[in-house]
């Protein structure tokens, strides 16, 4: 009765190789780097214990290792929610450089090199430059935030992420008194990323998006490099991820390559795909429709088969108190 | 009772992908949303199967076996099975039930209209597909079962419309499709048998 006709995209699971082994050279590379001396610490080996369950271990580079012995562990909690299995968040995703399916992340992200990975900072600021993510991680601590995740398709998730706000970033970067917005892009890479070689896809490459200035300076605005205690896994945005709680998931572009501060408001792929549908803004919004997708509720995931997990959708995801602020007198039916 | 076991089958084939479905999405197979992933399957098994039962009439006029035909209706009324199941599923996991939501749906989202527009358009096909109907309409059955070109049009328009950012899976069905219908232009048609050696 197990009869089952995989899609073509799909290898058997005998042929996938463990993420543990193919990037153990990377591991292997990363560890002389540090010296044994790292190794040793207590830190390191509380570090390598995974803090949820069923979380697969990542094999993290150096500096990310060093960084997770003082890291602010739940800085930010979601009080009364489950958090969603690693297996879940890691395996249902949307992520369309790597495919259209939600399986197609999972299955296809793992041969992305992350590694050595920079990050172009331009525009309005006084200090343009291209950065290793090392380098850009650095002066900043991780903190850990849990955060309610609200997909656009009305499914959300409670995530655990690793990351330090985006306020310190920009900050450092200096921007000028131009600077109104910022405008991220996804990196284009398709030789590893064969959603970006489809020639029937809607969406244009490289993957961008943007907030307001003020937006993106918000404390809840995150820039992740892990989540469940460990490195982001590709599928997930590996190795450098927006968070934007309070708005649906399309904002929180992954896998940034390029951070630009701007004077006109960014162009955004989902904006220019279909307008009507995908605003600038994109603040969760139950009264606000999607024209295909009703947003008065969502499915948390995992949500059984007979006993759905459907909820309210709360405006700003939840985040309400802390944000709607920034949206005082605009007409948000009008800037959705 | 000609070609029994070609018909059986066809019946088994065509009946065990649902509980198949139904059981992955019971054991979290699927992934967190089931329900999501069973009211795709669905949906598109009905269209694969519309477009199988649109295969039989050119399969049997090029290979002049009589099993394509037999099972033509089978495949039609195992479409509108599906169909139901989609819109079951629809209405279960989509609407929760909540059936003061369906309306507002219909009015405010195309996709779900046309869709609700596809099932309606192989309802009939469905009722009048026994011999009793057949007797009864007569002349008129034949026009009346032209409504499945219909059905085929607003089913794939239902799915296009669902595409979020790859359109090739939806370019395929449509140029299957087109396929069909092009078989179905009176000179195609004609040659496609002449070449099988029709009289």
């Amino acid at each position: 009765m197990l009869i089952q006709i995989p899609p073509r995209s799909h290898c058997p699971s005998s042929e996938i190789t463990p993420e543990s082994v193919y990037l153990s050279r990377r591991r292997f590379l990363g560890a002389g780097a540090v010296a044994l001396g790292a190794a040793a610490l207590p830190a390191w080996a509380r570090a390598e214990t995974p803090r949820y369950a069923g979380v697969e271990p990542g094999q993290a580079p150096a500096w990310f290792a060093q960084k997770l012995a003082d890291t602010r562990w739940q800085a930010v909690e979601a009080p009364g929610e489950a958090i969603t299995p690693f297996r879940d968040a890691s395996h249902y995703n949307n992520f369309y450089e790597f495919g259209p399916d939600k399986g197609d992340p999972a299955a296809n992200a793992g041969q992305l090199p992350t590694e050595p990975w920079t990050v172009r900072i331009d525009g309005e600021v006084g200090k343009p430059g291209q950065y290793a993510l090392e380098d850009l991680v650095r002066p900043h601590a991780l903190e850990e935030r849990i955060y309610r995740l609200r997909c656009v398709e009305a499914w959300s998730m409670v995530i655990p992420w690793l990351g330090f706000p985006l306020a310190e970033l920009l900050k450092r970067a200096e921007p000028t008194g131009n600077a109104r917005y910022v405008a991220f892009e996804t990196l284009v890479d398709p030789e590893h990323m064969p959603g970006q070689r489809s020639r029937f896809a809607l969406l244009d490459w490289p993957y961008r998006e943007g907030l307001r200035l003020d937006e993106a300076m918000h404390p809840l605005t995150l820039l992740a490099v892990g989540m469940y205690g460990r490195v982001l896994p590709n599928q997930n945005g590996a190795p450098l991820r927006l968070v934007v709680p309070w708005k649906y998931g399309f904002k929180s572009i992954k896998s940034i390559v390029r951070i630009s501060l701007t004077e006109r408001q960014p162009y955004t792929s989902w904006q220019n795909r279909a307008p009507e549908e995908y605003g600038f803004y994109a603040n969760v919004n139950p009264a606000v429709d999607h024209p295909r997708w009703s947003q008065k509720r969502e499915r948390r995931l995992p949500s059984g088969l007979f006993s759905p997990n459907l909820r309210d959708t709360l405006p700003f995801n939840g985040y309400a108190e802390e944000v709607a602020g920034l949206y005082s007198g605009m007409d948000l039916t009008r800037e959705y | 009772m000609k070609h029994l076991l070609w018909r059986c089958c066809v019946f088994v084939a065509a009946l065990l992908p649902p509980p198949y479905w139904l059981y992955q999405a019971w054991t979290f197979a699927l992934g967190p949303d089931p329900g999501k992933v069973l009211l795709e399957r669905l949906g598109q098994g009905a269209l694969i199967l519309l477009l199988l039962t649109l295969c039989l009439t050119p399969l049997q006029r090029a290979t002049h076996w009589s099993g394509w035909a037999l099972v033509r209706r089978q495949l039609g009324l195992w479409c509108f099975a599906y169909a139901c199941l989609h819109l079951l599923a629809y209405l279960v996991f989509v609407l929760g039930l909540d059936f003061a939501q369906l309306g507002g749906e219909l009015q405010k989202r195309p996709y779900i209209l046309v869709g609700a527009l596809a099932w309606c358009s192989l309802l009939p096909l469905a009722l009048t597909s026994n011999r009793f109907s057949m007797r009864r309409l007569g002349r008129r059955w034949k026009p009346l079962h032209r409504l499945v070109y219909a059905a085929l049009g607003l089913a794939l328009l239902h799915m296009l419309w669902v595409v979020r950012s790859d359109i090739g899976q939806w370019l395929l069905y449509f140029a299957w499709a087109l396929f069909l219908l092009a078989l179905r232009l009176p000179g195609v048609g004609r040659r496609l048998g002449h070449r099988a050696g029709t009289p």
